[in-house]
């Protein structure tokens, strides 16, 4: 069981000596093994909310609980993937892959198996020993969610991870996710910029508004999704499909009166 | 990566200009050979000390015992100053700590520790050591402190997402990352540390290139004093090679990523 519970999460930063807030009382509950995608304009505070449950930032007021207890500081139940990717350049695909877990203990057999399955999971079999600079971007972020995936995480948090990739690699990256989501649920909260990728991905999508940060809407997407049978088209399809362009206008006109709010 | 063009035959010609000069200058009578000594003088010199021992020991019997002191220096400085500098990279608290004591340290000349490496550690092997981790210590902290300063914030971040503790972030994150910066201040640190232990030599010793270059001077002998300087400069240079080419070695391998 990992939820995560944010319970009047408020963070206020200092900016040029003034106290700015950047997120102001978000209470919100993400249930075990639910895909949430949150947009917002920038400066929302979507990439503060996630870094507070990594136990990166910590919230100026209220409390982020994960599994029942709360956050105090980052740890392996909550691995993050970032939009550079943050792979260690000077470790081969295997030690990056395998680096959170050693941190668990693991035996050589056990990450051997784990390397060699998300290899064949992502069609990058051979590359073990390659470095990170010696792969496309796609590839390296598919090694980055492969080290998050293999620690096993209760929560999985992305930041904008198909961020950096070109147009089709990220296409490709949204299909694979669905399906490593689809054999490996997970907790999941991902910041994305993209609405797209907001609804394909999600089973709910957070529309965030700024100034300050607040989570201005919930949009439902799992109910839609299954009952459409996205998940037997190719992702072209279910972007036309009627269905599909309804929920993204939905969260497209929240948007857009969001960052046309403050002008 | 780009081939360079073989710039030897200029290094070699710089050499041969030089001495030759040098040669010319002392043959031809324009200064007196004790005013200045010719090459071919001192490398007879050196020739000699190579054979018969001089200040008590062949000459390259003082070499090793400077190069021990300034090997076990230079390692204590490394050994020490990395985790120092890594540290004060990594936590605030430490480089608010550190920074202010470093800054005045860095500019108190290594040579001005001798009487209180004398007086702590003896003449004998630790006095000197002192001087010469007094000299190599600060560029060993200051350039792992940068290095660590520089290492993507990210990195850290997703060490610390997946479960590493300090001393594996430190180990395995900001040392790999900060390590082309921590090789640059080796050099540094090893061409300071050299000269400190020389400057110590001077003063305190009975054994070691920096006292052969005293007694050359108390013996009035300037051939002695110059063939010193030539063995000085040279171990220096090839001291600084091989951390040049520790450096590339780094480089061709950091550098890419």
């Amino acid at each position: 069981m990992s939820d995560i519970h944010f319970e009047g999460v408020t963070k206020v930063f200092s900016r040029g000596g003034r106290p700015f807030t950047a997120i102001d009382g978000i209470d919100f509950h993400v249930a075990d093994k639910q895909f949430i995608s949150v947009v917002g304009p920038s400066g929302c505070g979507k990439t503060t909310l996630m870094r507070m449950v990594a136990g990166l930032d910590h919230p100026t007021a209220g409390s982020v609980a994960v599994a029942g207890r709360e956050v105090t500081g980052p740890g392996p139940e909550r691995a993050v993937v970032f939009q550079q990717f943050a792979l260690f350049p000077w470790k081969t695909v295997y030690d990056n892959i395998t680096f959170g877990m050693r941190s668990k203990g693991a035996s050589r057999a056990e990450r051997d198996e784990a390397v060699a399955y998300y290899l064949k999971l992502m069609k990058m079999e051979g590359t073990e020993d390659s470095y990170p600079h010696q792969l496309s971007g796609g590839m390296q972020q598919r090694v980055a969610i492969a080290r998050s995936y293999a620690i096993d995480p209760g929560v999985l948090l992305m930041d904008e991870p198909f961020g950096a990739l070109d147009a089709q690699t990220r296409t490709i990256m949204q299909e694979e996710l669905v399906r490593l989501a689809r054999v490996n649920p997970r907790t999941v909260l991902f910041i994305t910029h993209s609405v797209e990728e907001a609804v394909y991905l999600a089973d709910r999508v957070i529309v965030m508004g700024r100034n300050p940060g607040r989570i201005r809407e919930v949009i439902d997407v799992a109910q839609t999704r299954d009952a459409e049978a996205w998940a037997d088209h190719p992702i072209d399809d279910v972007m036309e499909m009627p269905s599909f362009t309804h929920l993204r206008g939905q969260v497209w006109r929240l948007l857009r009166e969001e960052m046309g709010s403050d002008r | 990566m780009r081939r360079r063009r073989a710039l030897w035959p200029y290094a070699l010609a710089s050499i041969v200009l030089f001495f030759g000069l040098w040669q010319g200058v002392v043959s031809a009578g324009l200064v007196s050979n004790f005013v200045l000594p010719s090459p071919v003088e001192v490398l007879d010199r050196l020739w000699t000390m190579a054979n018969r021992p001089f200040a008590g020991f062949l000459i390259q019997e003082h070499l090793a015992s400077s190069f021990l002191r300034f090997f076990y220096g230079f390692a204590l400085a490394a050994i020490i100053g990395i985790p120092v500098g890594l540290a004060m990279g990594r936590f605030r608290l430490f480089e608010e700590f550190f920074t202010p004591l470093f800054e005045s340290y860095r500019y108190i000349a290594p040579l001005a520790w001798v009487p209180f490496a004398a007086l702590w550690f003896g003449t004998g092997i630790g006095g000197p050591i002192m001087v010469i981790f007094t000299g190599a210590f600060a560029p060993c902290v200051l350039n792992a402190y940068r290095g660590a300063q520089l290492v993507d914030r990210h990195l850290i971040e997703a060490a610390q997402t997946h479960g590493a503790g300090e001393f594996r972030i430190a180990r395995e994150v900001l040392l790999p990352g900060a390590l082309p910066s921590i090789v640059a201040g080796l050099r540094v640190s090893a061409g300071l540390g050299w000269q400190s232990l020389i400057g110590a030599e001077l003063i305190v010793v009975s054994s070691g290139i920096g006292y052969v270059l005293v007694v050359g001077q108390q013996n009035l002998s300037p051939d002695i004093v110059m063939a010193s300087m030539l063995v000085i400069g040279l171990t220096g240079l090839v001291i600084d090679y091989l951390l040049r080419f520790a450096e590339a070695r780094v480089r061709a391998k950091w550098g890419a990523a």
